[in-house]
Formats: C-alpha cells, structure tokens, sequence
C-alpha cells in the first residue's frame, strides 16, 4: 500500500512538477531576525481566504435581487443550518482583515519596509487597501436591510462631491437615477466578482514581490538603506546566516492565523454578525443609517467639520490621502529605516492613530445626532410638585423636539447643552429670546411655539431641581 | 560585390527581425483587438441602466382632500419606470405641505448633506436628520447642522382633485451647490 502511495506519488511529481513548484518557496531565503513582527500580513491573507470560502457558502444560500435579497438574509440568519455562524464568519473576518490589514501597513511604515528596493510591495499594498476598503462597503451594503439601501444613498451623495463628473458617477453606482432593481445586482458583481478579481491579481504580485526582492530585514540604527549597494548587501547576508522561509518562518504566520481564526470563530459563534436593521424600504423614514464599526470615523469626520469645508473635504480628502500613500516610497527610498531614527515619521503614525481613534470614539457616541428614541419625560416626576402650566411645559419638551436634543436628568440627546440646571445659568428673558430665535446649531422655534407655550417651556425650564 | 552566398547569409538575420517584430506586433494587435471587442459589451451592460430613457412620470400621491391646509404629510410613490422586478425598492417617500387652497409644496426626504432620510417632528414644525444632526424648517431651508443648502422640492400640480408629483432623480448634492 505504501509502496504504491509512493509510486503515484512520484508520477504526479514527475508529470506535474508539483515539487518544482513549490521549490522556490521551500528554499526561498528569509533574514532570521523576521519573527513576530512579519505575521500581519500573513494574517490578512489568511482572513481573504477566509472570506472567500465564507463568501462562497454564502453565494450559496443569498439571493441577489432587491426584492427578496432581505428575505434571504432573514433565512440565512434564523433558519439555515449554521447559516447565522457562518455570517458571523464572513463579518468578523472583514473586520479582522480591515484591522489588521492596518497593523501590517502602519508595521510596514513604521520599519520604512517601503524603501529601495520594495517601493512596488507598498504602492501594490496602497491598491490592496483601496479594494479591500471598496469590499467592506459594498458587503455591508448586501446586507440590504434598511441601513444598506440608505447606505447606497450616502455613497452616491459622497461620489457626487467629485468635479465635473460626480453627479453621474453617482448615477453610475446606484444603477440609475433611484434605487432601483438594478442598485444591488451592480454592489452583488462588484463585491462578488471585480473586487474579488483585482484582489487576486494585486495579491498574487505583491507576494511575487516579496520573493522576487525579499522580505525586508529588521532595521538596526545606523544601517541605511543605499540603493547602489543594497542589494548585494542583502544578498550576501542571506547567503550567509538567511534561513528557509519554509518552514523557519512560515510556522509563526501558521501559529499567528490559527490564532486570530480562534478569535474569529469565537466572535462569530459568541456575538455574531451585525444584526440586520428593518426591511429595506426607500418610503419609509425611519432608518438611521449608520456604517460599520470601520467607517465610524468617517461618519464622525462628515459630522464635525466646518460646514463650508465639507464639500471640498469629501472630495480633496480621499484624493490628497491616496497621492500621499502613494508617494511615501517616491519621497524617501533611501537613508535610515529605524523608528528611532524617523521620529517625524513615527510622530506622524501616531497623530494618525489619535485622530482616527478620537474620530471613532465620538463617533460610536454620535453626539451630533438627535435622538429620536429619548424615553419622554415623565410629567409628574421631572419637577417636585409641578404646577399646570410646568406639566404643560414638560409635554411640550418632549413633544416639540427638544428633548431630542437636550438632556435632563438621565433622559434625552446631547446634540446641545444639559437643561437639567439651566436656570443657574440663564434668566427667563434670556432662554425665551434663545428658543425664538435659536442660535449656533439650534434651529429658531419662533414660528412654530405659540407665546403660551413657550411661556410654559420656560416654565419649566427655570424650575429647580429637575431630574 | 561578393557572391551570392555571401549576402544570404548577411541578409538572413535581418530577414528574421523583421519577422519577429512583425509577428510580436501582430500578436499585440490582435490581443488589443479582441480586448477591445470583449470590453465593449461590458462597458454598455454596466451603463445601461443609465443610458436608458426614464422620463419623469407624474404620479397621484392623493386627493386634494387628504391634505390640509397648513399641515405637512409624507407620500410614497412609484419611480419612474423602474424595472419590474425591483418591487418595494422602487417607491420613494416625499413631504408635501398644502400651502394654501391650491398651492402646495413637495419636498424630498433626502438630506441635502449626505441622503440620509429626514423626519418631520410636527409639533416644532422641524426636518430632522439622524445621521449627522441637519435640522431644516417647514419651508425646506436649513436651519442648523451640516447640510450645505435646504432641502430638495418636487414638482407637485393638481389635476381634477388629484394632488400628483413628478418623479424625479434622487437629488444628488454637488461641489457647487
């Protein structure tokens, strides 16, 4: 039996040069200093191939038309066999691929991986990214539940802010000029099969070269990178003390990816995917369109910047963005690759990571955004012993809007400032003349409240103790 | 001069560059040819959904009686001639204010910041939207947040005690406007 395993084996290897092939891997030379710090990248090819088995299971069970795309979802979520767990899979994979994607670009720039002679590995890695972000919005849009038809919308008003052209290319992508039958069979080919297609074909060369011009070695202070000698430089030290990156080196990326499969496979089983928001329903102006966590802090971004820069900002932004990644190579390919000795470089990383990360906390608190859901005020237990004309006030605080804006006590947005101890800081002239004529982001309530009813709001707001 | 062998065998290699060049520029053209010819009907597949006449479509969205006065309603309404199989995805939503006996007013629930659907809260007479905190009046204009302009309108007549909209394209807010 073994004999004969052996003899088929060798006709295989024979006829189809399957050790050959493998060849230039099993002997491919890798500094022995490439440890830990090399699996990130590995990681996030590991999480595509995650996503493409994922994505396949699910090609299976989804439907990709307007109509019943939902309904499918709803079925693959309670009803299919495993189907929530394996939607869980596909989430969290793109997750963990956007993250640490990131990590293996900010650990590439950081150890200035990107200079002579791999500027190509990075500007290949800038396209990598741009798909992979292009994947995750036009995944979280299949979802097709009111957040990802509303989704569409806001990617069509964000392409609209491009010059000259931007009002059709937003067209382009919705697939006419409403939503339409059409809207998801465009977001279906793209995130099933162009994407996918460009991802394959910018993977493939960014790992040809990685062999083709090795993987870079750790820095070390006071070893510059002099593209007239580098590459002899690298070559005799590989021959000299370089190891085989199979197995030496592949083993930490097969130890790291089983790891962060564990945690996927946990997140999925444990706390699944993105739950899916009401049936899509463009009549309908209940939804709150919200991205994923990954997009938050564009969301944030769109919220908070000056009003009149914002136009220019969505346009200029990703555009000036994209010309920086791809320039970063062009603009330094040589000199010193240690952290410790780029601080700008590592100073810039940094203001990057604490304006991305402060962007993405106050996104997940959206303090901009009224909150249509503020439990009302109850009108008997707001204020101590509340006369008539208070209870009335209070009525109208929830009825007219402001509680959606305004807390008191517990309840209520935080669009705009607490109420709950107003009257320390504003006389009864002074609020009266604020809601008449509203001011900064507050709209002016002077034609809409009559001289009674805003007579009873103030009422109320200049009682004590108000909880 | 020379005999004949001679310059055969000088013209031998000239002979074969010219026949590669030609064979590799061959090759390339018709590579290009065909790229061109598979590219084309992919090109119009992905821009036929645009290219395509929809006209605008007048469309009743009530009687005259429906409307009050003074008062604000939301409507849905079929899109233009959407494909068939696009069902409940093709209706889009608008508001409609009666100004007085017969005019009206239209507006279209896509804040004019980023599309996201903005909802009426009567009492204070507001748009508001969820998405980034816009805030416009009855009369569409901006009242607080950061849309760059008020809200859209759609064309809206009255014919024989039908109130009708006409469909229009989802507004797209532009650098200019």
């Amino acid at each position: 039996m073994k004999k004969r395993l052996k003899k088929i084996w060798k006709w295989l290897d024979d006829r189809g040069g399957l050790s050959d092939l493998m060849k230039p891997l099993t002997t491919h030379l890798v500094p022995p200093e490439s440890k830990w710090n090399y699996v990130w990248g590995s990681a996030t090819l590991f999480c595509l191939i995650l996503q493409v088995i994922t994505g396949i299971t699910l090609g299976f069970l989804y439907q990709p038309s307007a109509d019943v795309a939902y309904q499918s979802l709803v079925y693959i979520e309670n009803q299919a066999f495993l189907g929530s767990f394996i939607r869980g899979l596909h989430n969290w994979g793109a997750s963990a691929m956007i993250l640490l994607m990131g990590i293996h670009m900010i650990r590439v720039y950081i150890n200035a991986a990107y200079k002579y002679p791999r500027e190509m590995s990075w500007i290949t890695g800038v396209f990598l990214m741009a798909f992979t972000i292009i994947m995750a919005f036009t995944g979280q849009l299949l979802r097709w539940d009111n957040n990802g038809v509303w989704s569409a919308v806001v990617a069509a008003e964000q392409i609209g802010r491009i010059p000259w052209i931007g009002h059709w290319l937003a067209y382009f992508v919705l697939g006419g000029e409403t939503i339409g039958g059409e809207t998801l069979n465009r977001f279906f080919a793209l995130h099933v099969f162009l994407f996918p297609a460009l991802l394959f074909l910018f993977v493939v060369y960014h790992l040809y070269l990685v062999f083709k011009n090795g993987i870079s070695e750790p820095p070390k202070i006071g070893r510059v990178v002099d593209p007239k000698t580098y590459r002899d430089w690298y070559e005799k030290m590989l021959s000299k003390k370089g190891v085989p990156f199979f197995p030496n080196a592949i083993w930490r990326d097969a130890v790291f990816s089983a790891f962060v499969l564990i945690i996927i496979v946990g997140l999925a089983w444990f706390v699944g995917a993105t739950p899916l928001t009401s049936k899509p329903d463009l009549a309908s102006v209940h939804a709150n369109p919200k991205p994923d966590w990954y997009f938050t802090w564009i969301f944030a971004l769109y919220a908070l910047m000056p009003r009149q820069l914002e136009s220019y900002v969505m346009f200029f932004g990703p555009l000036i963005a994209g010309v920086f990644l791809f320039s970063i190579p062009f603009m330094s390919n040589r000199g010193e690759r240690s952290p410790l000795r780029r601080p700008w470089a590592v100073a810039g990383i940094v203001f990057v990571i604490l304006s991305i990360g402060s962007l993405w906390y106050v996104g997940t608190k959206e303090p901009w955004s009224p909150r249509f859901n503020a439990k009302p005020l109850s009108k008997y237990a707001t204020v101590p012993d509340p006369s008539t004309k208070v209870q009335k006030g209070i009525d109208l605080f929830n009825t007219a809007g402001c509680i959606y804006c305004h807390r008191i006590g517990n309840h209520g947005g935080i669009r705009g400032p607490e109420l709950t101890d107003v009257e320390n800081r504003l006389t009864r002239k002074q609020m009266i003349i604020r809601i008449v004529n509203g001011g900064n982001n507050m709209p002016a309530y002077g034609g809409s409240l009559k001289k009674e009813e805003l007579d009873e709001i103030v009422s109320f707001l200049i009682a004590k103790d108000k909880k | 001069m020379g005999c004949p062998c001679e310059q055969d065998s000088n013209n031998k290699p000239q002979n074969f560059e010219d026949r590669r060049s030609f064979l590799t520029k061959l090759t390339f053209g018709i590579g290009a040819f065909i790229a061109a010819l598979l590219s084309f009907p992919l090109i119009i597949a992905m821009l036929d959904p645009i290219t395509r006449k929809k006209g605008h479509k007048w469309r009743k969205v009530g009687d005259l009686n429906d409307f009050e006065i003074g008062c604000m309603k939301m409507v849905s309404f079929e899109n233009a001639s959407p494909y068939k199989w696009s069902s409940k995805i093709a209706y889009s939503a608008a508001y409609i204010r009666r100004e007085s006996e017969h005019e009206f007013t239209a507006f279209s629930v896509n804040c004019t910041h980023l599309g996201c659907p903005v909802r009426w809260v009567a009492k204070s007479e507001l748009f508001l939207c969820p998405c980034h905190g816009g805030v416009y009046y009855k009369d569409g204009s901006r009242a607080a947040g950061p849309p760059p302009r008020g809200l859209y309108s759609y064309p809206i007549r009255v014919t024989n005690s039908h109130v009708e909209i006409e469909t229009e394209a989802i507004p797209i807010t532009t650098m200019d406007s």
